[in-house]
């Protein structure tokens, strides 16, 4: 019982952590309507910058993050300038190669910018298991995991109320309820871009310190994408709820996986298996958990 | 001017309906098959078989599998690694386990199995739409390879967990394994390459074809005027992954020689042939073979011109390429999102009428 409890703690826990990374997508895209396949990389860029700027200039860890946040913006203007831009009305397939595109480059930049060996980063998380836990209910529980998880409620507090009370949060609201209409009402497309891809860099920003702080920054962290789309697919890619909820079932869903049914069949099946979960949710709802309904017209 | 079709009457059906109905398309295809097929195989070398015409040739017909798919049918797949996987350990197993049959039959076998398989993984594609469905197809990326990497049996419990294929002939000469001649695996993958090409390029102006685009354009309007998606979308991905798994199968047997499933058909395969799909034109299967070679000459060509040209340090090139090839693509798909196709196509419109404006 005790173990199972373990495990699920353990499974919620890196669910957090595949739902920071699905955040980023579900705000590009409800925003946007692009899928924004760089949301991976998004995250080792930013986890990059961190550390380069912390190594090579030797800053504080507050300043670094200031700093990357400030490079994050500005990629966020560069990729609306450069890419978004100009694809304006294209169909979403376009787009998204397009995303696929501003994958590699980002890659390949933060590798010539930064050098491409496995980088610790510190920035003063706490780590180890949680002493009280581990002492009173022997239960293991990692430190930098709750501090993930931490930062995940208080982020999605944040997003929720500027999407919900702010001015800026509003506008966004109608950009992705209705190109058109909230453009007839004065809505810059362009300056809400900017705006929606820099909120997913910052997220992308965290989601590289979590990350970052619990197997170091490298190439791999850019396959955490990979990772999050089952939760996008569970939770729905509209749906900032969903994002978060999607994570803990698959989270959960895998631990338990792997426990009850690695054992049988072999083992590394943390490769599909949240595929497959995803897609069995998706069997019952196409539209995801929370995601909003399909609604067809000719 | 160069490129004018007055004066090419047509007196029958038959004409009006040819493959290539303008007499200038029909020479140049001619032309050009003719020259790949008498021309190349004697003046091919090694470096030009194995660097440059078989992978574009492979990638090819994977790419017009796909192109069925997403370009044709618009249901966007990210499994194209996965089915890849699928014909060239179907081919693998064929061929171990029957080492009399005759290659070509364990090739089309392999196509077979890899359509079964598809038609499984395309059975969601009735619920699911749009990127949900890509997202959903990864799922069968991932389980296959892994699938291929935990089953001794599929790799006939070899100890590296490579599949290494055996030597087979047709015809008396070698197409198979390390003492096969270039010519020889050249000829054999462009025939495959040839008839596949032709044989999509009449099914997709056919019936089946046009209940594809159909489908594609508006699924709900496609079904209230008869087509069934069902039956539709379950051919479309049966059919791409037979295209699919043959490509697998060459790619396998007549390129690499010995394969591993997490190298040689991840996702960064799927990706890659959807790029070739992209940039060479959604539902076009000239589209297909351009952004195939697009895409296998791209990084050679920026490889030979960084390191030999700049003699830029290879490690360095390697970034440097990565982030040129992701700059070409956004170019590309903000310059002509309909490909290189449309391009094409715009250049004949251009001779059509030159000297004169319109």
């Amino acid at each position: 019982m005790m173990f199972l409890l373990e495990a699920t703690i353990s499974g919620l826990m890196a669910g957090v952590m595949y739902s920071l990374v699905a955040l980023g997508f579900v705000l590009i895209f409800k925003a946007s309507g692009v899928f924004n396949f760089a949301q991976g990389v998004m995250a080792l860029f930013a986890g990059l910058t961190l550390v380069g700027l912390m190594e090579k200039f030797s800053l504080p860890p507050w300043a670094a993050i200031i700093a990357t946040i400030a490079v994050m913006i500005l990629l966020a203007w560069l990729i609306e300038f450069l890419v978004l831009r100009r694809l304006v009305n294209q169909a979403p397939i376009i787009l998204f190669m397009a995303t696929l595109g501003l994958a590699y480059v980002l890659e390949g930049l933060g590798d010539i910018l930064w050098g491409s060996d496995v980088k610790l980063l510190d920035i003063g998380l706490p780590q180890g298991a949680v002493d009280w836990l581990l002492d009173d209910y022997n239960l293991y529980v990692e430190r930098l995991e709750v501090a993930a998880a931490v930062t995940a409620v208080i982020m999605v507090v944040v997003l929720a109320v500027f999407f919900q009370k702010t001015r800026i949060g509003r506008a966004l609201r109608a950009v992705a309820d209705d190109h058109q209409a909230a453009l007839s009402v004065g809505i810059s497309l362009r300056t809400i871009w900017v705006i929606v891809w820099s909120v997913s860099g910052v997220v992308a920003l965290v989601a590289g310190i979590m990350w970052g702080s619990k197997s170091g920054v490298q190439f791999s962290l850019s396959l955490i994408a990979l990772k999050a789309l089952p939760v996008l697919m569970l939770g729905g890619f509209t749906s900032i709820p969903g994002a978060i909820i999607g994570g803990l079932i698959i989270g959960v869903g895998e631990k338990w996986a792997e426990i009850y049914m690695g054992p049988i069949i072999g083992g590394a099946i943390e490769n599909w298996f949240a595929y497959m979960l995803a897609l069995a949710f998706l069997l019952v709802r196409p539209q995801g958990l929370f995601g909003e309904k399909i609604i067809e017209r000719i | 001017m160069f490129y004018r079709e007055a004066g090419q009457f047509k007196t029958s059906y038959r004409a009006d309906q040819a493959l290539f109905p303008i007499a200038q398309d029909r020479y140049f295809v001619i032309a050009v098959v003719l020259a790949a097929f008498v021309v190349v195989p004697f003046v091919i070398t090694d470096y030009w078989a194995n660097a440059l015409l078989l992978p574009f040739l492979i990638y090819a017909l994977a790419a017009i599998g796909l192109n069925i798919l997403t370009g044709y049918c618009g249901q966007l797949s990210l499994g194209t690694g996965g089915f890849l996987a699928v014909g060239a350990y179907a081919s693998y197993k064929l061929m171990t386990a029957f080492p009399e049959l005759n290659i070509i039959i364990v090739f089309l076998l392999s196509g077979l199995i890899t359509a079964m398989v598809g038609v499984l993984f395309g059975i969601p594609s009735l619920r699911i739409k749009g990127f949900y469905l890509a997202v959903a197809t990864l799922a069968s990326q991932f389980f296959i390879v892994w699938l291929f990497n935990k089953v001794p049996w599929f790799f006939n419990y070899s100890a590296t967990g490579q599949i290494t294929v055996p030597p087979r002939e047709v015809l008396g000469f070698l197409v198979t394994g390390p003492n096969a001649s270039p010519a020889a695996t050249y000829l054999f993958t462009l025939g495959f390459v040839a008839v596949f090409a032709l044989m999509a390029k009449n099914l997709a102006r056919g019936n089946v074809g046009r209940s594809w685009m159909a489908i594609r354009d508006m699924d709900i309007a496609a079904e209230i005027i008869g087509i069934r998606p069902l039956k539709t979308k379950l051919i479309a991905f049966a059919v791409s992954s037979f295209y699919i798994g043959v490509a697998g199968a060459l790619l396998f047997a007549v390129w690499l020689g010995s394969a591993e499933p997490t190298e040689a058909f991840g996702i960064d395969q799927s990706f890659l042939i959807l790029f070739m799909i992209i940039i060479g034109g959604l539902g076009s299967i000239l589209g297909s073979f351009m952004g195939a070679a697009f895409m296998t000459l791209m990084p050679i060509f920026l490889k030979n011109f960084m390191v030999d040209g700049l003699g830029v340090q290879p490690a360095l090139s390697e970034h440097v390429q990565i982030v040129l090839m992701g700059t070409l693509i956004i170019f590309f798909l903000i310059v002509e999102p309909h490909g290189l196709a449309r391009l094409w196509q715009i250049a004949k419109e251009k001779l059509r009428i030159w000297p004169f404006p319109y």
